[in-house]
C-alpha cells in the first residue's frame, strides 16, 4: 500500500491536529479517490507502452502483409491510411487513445471486421473461465488451508505440503498437456482434449469441453494459494489471542474457525487478488493449448498474425481489469481491518 | 552451507536440477542421431526407445540436444533482471524520497501488465525474435516483481546503524548499496534467484510452446511441445518427454527457491 513507503521515524506525529477531524467514511472515501487516480494514471502510462511496443518496434504494415508487402503497393497504402500511419506519432497516440476512451476499438488490421465485434465473444468466453476458477479457487484452497492447519505435522500436512509446493512452480501449459494426456489421450479417454465450439455457441453451452481447462488453471492457482493460507493459518494459529481461546476451554475447531480464520481474511484477499490478477495472463497460454474460444486464444492468433488493433485491445482490456481487481482488493482489505479504518481518520 | 545440505528441499531440488542441467550441458554428447537426422517416418515408433517426431526426426536425440537453448536463455534472463531489479529496489529503498516513489511508481505500471502479455505484445512487432531479444523481454519482465521484492527485504536494513556508521565515514553511496547493504540481501535474494530461475524456464518454454522461437526447426523443448502436440494420441513421447523435462526442472529449481526462502525468513528473525 502507498502508505507504507514513508519510511520509519518520518515526523508525522509532531504534526498538529486537523481543525475539523473528518469522519472515517470522508477519510476512505478521498483515500479511494486518490487510489482512482493512481489507477486512471497506470492505465495511461500502460497505454502509453502498449502504444509504443506494437507501433514503434518496427514497420506495423510490413508486419501484417508479410509477403504481401512487396508485391502489392496499394495494398500497403490502404492499411496506412486505415491505421493512420500517415500523421505525427504523437498524434496518432492521441487519436489512438481518444478512440480507445469513447469506445472506438477501430477494424481489425487482418480481416477488416470491427474490433469490438471480434473480441466481444471472446471475453464472455474468457470471463466465464476466469469466473468458474475464481469460484473454485477460494474454497479448494481454504479447505486444504484449513485440513494442514488443524494436523499439523502430520504425514497429512507434509503431504499436502510436499504436492503443492511441487506443483506451484510448474508451468501451466506443462500441467495442461500432463492432463490431457492422462486424461483424453494416453491413459484415459474421458474427456475431450480440445474445445469444439460450433461457431455462434458460447462456451457454457460445452460445459465437458471446459473441465480440462478449469482443472489447468486450479491445479496452477490452488497450490501456490493453499501454501499462502497454511503460513498465515498457522502464524494466527500460534498467536496470543488463539492460545487465550484455548485457555478458556474453547474447543480447537471452533478457534479456529471463530479466533483464527476472520484474521486471516485480509491476506486472503490480497493474495486472491494477486492470483486473479495471474489469472488474467494464465489464460492465455491455457486457451491456446486448449484452442479455447477466448480472449487468450484470440491475442495468441492475433500477434502471430500482427493483427495490431486486436492486440491493443486485448492488451488495454486485460491491464484495466488487473488494476481494478487490485483497487477493489485493497479498498476490501481497508475496509475489513478495523485499525486500518479508523488509522484514516487519525 | 552446512546447513543448506541438511535440508531435503534443497537437497531433493539440487539434485533434480543438477541432473537436468547435466542432461542439457552434455546430452548432445551422447544422442544417437543427429539434431536434424530424420530416422524414420513421423510419429511413430522408429529411431531410438521415444520414437519419431513430426519430421520423423529421432525424439530421444532432440530432448539431449534441446535443453542448451532452455537453459542457456533462462539462466541469462534470470541474471539481468535480478541484477538490474536487485540494483533498483535497493536503490529505492536507500535513496527514499520522490526517487524511491518515481521507481516504485513506473513499477507499478509494469506490474500491471502480466509477464506473457508484455512478451507477447513485443512478439507482434518482432518475428521470429532473435535470442538475446527473448532473453531480454524474460529478463525484462522480471525486473518490476525482482524491484519490489529487493526494495521490500532492503527497507529494514536502510536505517540501522552500520548503515548510519558507513555514512558518516564518507564512504559513497554506490559502496554502500553494494559493501554494506549487499551482503545482508544474499539469501533472500538467492530465494528470489530460485523462483525467478523457475518462472524463466516456464517462460522461454511458453514462448517456444506458442511457436514464437528464434530458431524454428531447432531442438527446443519448448519448441517440441509445440511441433508435436497434435500427434499427442499416437505418439505421446515426442510431447511427454519435454514436457516431464519441463516439469522436473522446474520442481526443482522450484525446490531450491523454497528451501533458501524459509532459511532467509528465519535469518530475518
Amino acid at each position: 500500500m502507498s502508505t507504507a513507503y514513508a519510511p520509519a521515524g518520518t515526523p508525522t506525529a509532531g504534526r498538529p491536529t486537523a481543525r475539523r477531524r473528518p469522519s472515517a467514511t470522508r477519510a476512505w472515501l478521498q483515500w479511494l479517490l486518490r487510489r482512482l487516480g493512481l489507477a486512471v494514471l497506470t492505465l495511461l502510462a500502460v497505454s502509453l507502452l502498449v502504444f509504443l511496443a506494437t507501433s514503434a518496434l518496427g514497420d506495423p504494415v510490413r508486419a501484417i502483409l508479410g509477403r504481401d508487402y512487396a508485391v502489392s503497393p496499394e495494398r500497403v497504402e490502404q492499411l496506412r491510411q486505415t491505421l493512420h500511419l500517415d500523421q505525427h506519432p504523437v498524434q496518432r497516440y492521441l487519436t489512438w487513445l481518444v478512440d480507445l476512451l469513447t469506445g472506438h476499438l477501430g477494424v481489425s488490421a487482418v480481416n477488416g471486421l470491427p474490433v469490438a465485434e471480434l473480441i466481444g465473444g471472446p471475453v464472455l468466453n474468457s470471463a466465464f473461465l476466469v469466473l468458474i476458477v475464481a469460484v473454485l479457487m477460494i474454497p479448494l484452497a481454504l479447505g486444504l488451508a484449513l485440513i494442514q492447519a488443524r494436523t499439523r505435522g502430520s504425514w497429512l500436512d507434509n503431504t499436502i505440503s510436499g504436492i503443492n509446493l511441487a506443483l506451484a512452480g510448474v508451468p501451466e501449459f506443462v500441467t495442461g498437456i500432463l492432463l490431457v494426456a492422462l486424461f483424453s489421450t494416453s491413459v484415459f479417454r474421458l474427456l475431450p482434449a480440445v474445445t469444439v465450439i460450433p461457431p455462434g455457441q458460447m462456451a457454457w453451452n460445452r460445459p465437458s469441453s471446459m473441465i480440462l481447462p478449469v482443472a489447468t488453471l486450479v491445479l496452477a492457482i490452488v497450490p501456490y494459494l493453499a501454501r499462502i493460507l497454511r503460513a498465515n493459518l498457522g502464524e494466527a494459529m500460534d498467536s496470543d489471542y488463539a492460545e487465550l481461546a484455548r485457555l478458556k476451554g474453547i474447543p480447537e475447531n471452533r478457534v479456529v474457525l471463530r479466533h483464527v480464520l476472520p484474521n486471516t481474511l485480509v491476506p486472503t484477499i490480497q493474495v486472491t487478488a494477486l492470483q486473479l490478477a495471474w489469472l488474467l495472463g494464465g489464460v492465455v497460454l491455457v486457451e491456446y493449448l486448449f484452442n479455447y474460444p477466448g480472449i487468450g486464444a484470440l491475442l495468441v492468433d492475433s500477434v502471430r498474425n500482427s493483427d495490431f488493433p486486436v492486440v491493443q485491445a486485448l492488451t488495454m482490456l486485460i491491464a484495466a481489469a488487473y488494476v481494478v481487481v487490485n483497487l477493489i482488493a485493497d479498498a476490501l482489505s481497508i475496509l475489513f481491518t478495523p485499525r486500518a479504518r479508523t488509522g484514516m481518520v487519525a | 552451507m552446512r546447513t543448506l545440505a541438511r535440508d531435503p528441499k534443497i537437497v531433493i531440488g539440487g539434485i533434480l536440477t543438477l541432473l537436468i542441467v547435466l542432461l542439457a550441458v552434455l546430452g548432445p554428447l551422447f544422442a544417437p542421431h543427429g539434431e536434424y537426422e530424420v530416422v524414420g517416418r513421423p510419429f511413430t515408433g522408429e529411431g531410438s526407445f521415444l520414437g519419431t517426431d513430426y519430421l520423423g526426426q529421432d525424439v530421444w536425440s532432440r530432448v539431449l540436444y534441446g535443453g542448451q537453448s532452455v537453459l542457456i536463455t533462462a539462466v541469462l534472463a534470470t541474471a539481468l533482471g535480478v541484477v538490474i531489479g536487485g540494483l533498483l529496489g535497493v536503490t529505492a529503498a536507500y535513496a527514499g524520497g520522490w526517487l524511491e516513489e518515481i521507481l516504485m511508481r513506473t513499477n507499478d505500471v509494469f506490474l500491471a501488465l502480466p509477464q506473457i502479455l508484455v512478451t507477447l505484445l513485443v512478439l507482434s512487432a518482432v518475428h521470429e525474435p532473435a535470442a538475446w531479444i527473448i532473453v531480454l523481454l524474460v529478463g525484462l519482465t522480471h525486473v518490476p516483481r525482482v524491484a519490489r521484492v529487493a526494495r521490500g527485504v532492503a527497507l529494514p536494513y536502510v536505517t540501522q546503524d552500520f548503515v548510519l556508521s558507513a555514512e558518516a565515514l564518507g564512504e559513497s553511496r554506490a559502496r554502500i548499496v553494494i559493501a554494506e547493504l549487499g551482503p545482508n540481501l544474499v539469501v533472500p535474494m538467492l530465494a528470489e534467484t530460485g523462483l525467478r530461475l523457475t518462472y524463466s524456464i516456464g517462460m522461454v518454454a511458453a514462448i517456444g510452446f506458442l511457436g514464437f522461437s528464434s530458431d524454428v526447426g531447432a531442438a527446443d523443448w519448448g519448441q517440441m511441445t509445440n511441433e508435436n502436440r497434435l500427434a499427442l494420441l499416437v505418439q505421446p513421447w515426442a510431447v511427454l518427454a519435454p514436457v516431464l523435462i519441463i516439469a522436473l526442472f522446474t520442481i526443482g529449481t522450484n525446490l531450491i527457491a523454497d528451501g533458501l526462502g524459509s532459511r532467509a525468513a528465519k535469518g530475518a528473525e
